[in-house]
């Protein structure tokens, strides 16, 4: 099946549903297999017990990023090829991205007050990842606001790849700005710097969490697609002339 | 039985906080799903139909 073809919704419906449950299943199994290894995983000779918080905070935060990537890209098609699913995908990640962002600041708040003595601290870490949430939740608000799916499409597709300039600020703060936020431990030039014992587990959750992401959108989008058929069939509802009594 | 040690209570709510976001987002997708479903046939019942003349939900 060509990208061309998969621009087509009924086709796109097609292999959503077909791969949906596989999906889930992998999801499933892949998060169970996290959380034991997660489990079984040693203290930290520094954070004790705490570093089993990692193992969700890190994928949260990286899926945070991602999912506005994601949504950058399919603003991209929005505004470019209008790919006919771009805005479906960009307006039902959305949600997804808030809900994973909301986790890496709330998660990494449990974490920072028994490490950090402290749940907040106005790094730059910390409040371009707040900010990023409240850019999540303007474009949500956004696209609710306009009743007009392409005229609301195209302007979060521009407030999207606006918003994209904060992800490498988000990935460079640490290095950029002195923080209390720690530098990268996982993905750094010189590989990383994590014992396997924790590396494994955070792999395998942030693997996990991926494919709950890709099964969670495609399940959004498949909704947002009948939606709009819905809106369609109202419409030709509406229009028809009123019986006569 | 696995020891969390004194912070216990960070590392518990920290699991629990992500299960119950997970949760509700499934929970609220799966409850969309079956309620645009619905209407959908509910439309297609009273004869409303696309142009194509195929089935709103039809996936083929």
């Amino acid at each position: 099946m060509t990208l061309t073809e998969l621009a087509n919704p009924t086709r796109f419906l097609s292999l959503a549903t077909r791969l949906l449950p596989w999906l889930a299943v992998a999801t499933a199994v892949l998060l169970a297999i996290g959380l034991y290894q997660s489990a079984l995983a040693p203290d930290d000779y520094q954070q004790g017990a705490t570093v089993k918080i990692m193992f969700i905070h890190v994928p949260n935060a990286w899926l945070a990023m991602f999912v506005w990537g994601v949504m950058s890209v399919a603003s991209l098609g929005t505004l470019v090829w209008r790919h006919p699913l771009a805005d479906v995908a960009a307006k039902t990640a959305a949600p997804i991205g808030a809900a994973f962002t909301f986790l890496a600041l709330v998660t990494g708040s449990l974490w920072g007050r028994p490490m950090w003595g402290t749940y907040w601290e106005w790094d730059a870490r910390l409040t371009s990842v707040l900010i990023l949430f409240l850019m999540y939740l303007g474009l949500i608000a956004l696209w609710r606001a306009v009743e007009d799916p392409s005229r609301a499409a195209r302007a979060a597709a521009v407030l999207t790849l606006v918003g994209a300039i904060n992800i490498p600020i988000i990935k460079f703060s640490v290095d950029w700005w002195n923080t209390l936020h720690q530098p990268a431990s996982v993905i750094r030039m010189g590989g990383s710097t994590l014992d396997k014992s924790f590396l494994t587990p955070l792999l395998v959750m942030a693997v996990a969490f991926s494919l709950l992401f890709i099964t969670l959108h495609l399940a959004a989008m498949r909704n947002e697609i009948l939606r709009r058929r819905l809106r369609t069939l109202q419409m030709l509802q509406a229009s028809r002339p009123a019986a006569l009594p | 039985m696995m020891s969390l040690g004194p912070y216990a209570f960070f590392i518990v709510a920290s699991y629990a906080l992500v299960a119950a976001v997970v949760l509700v987002l499934i929970v609220w997708i799966a409850v969309d799903h079956r309620r645009v479903r619905t209407r959908l046939h509910a439309l297609e019942q009273a004869g409303v139909a696309r142009r194509s003349g195929r089935g709103a939900t039809d996936k083929t």
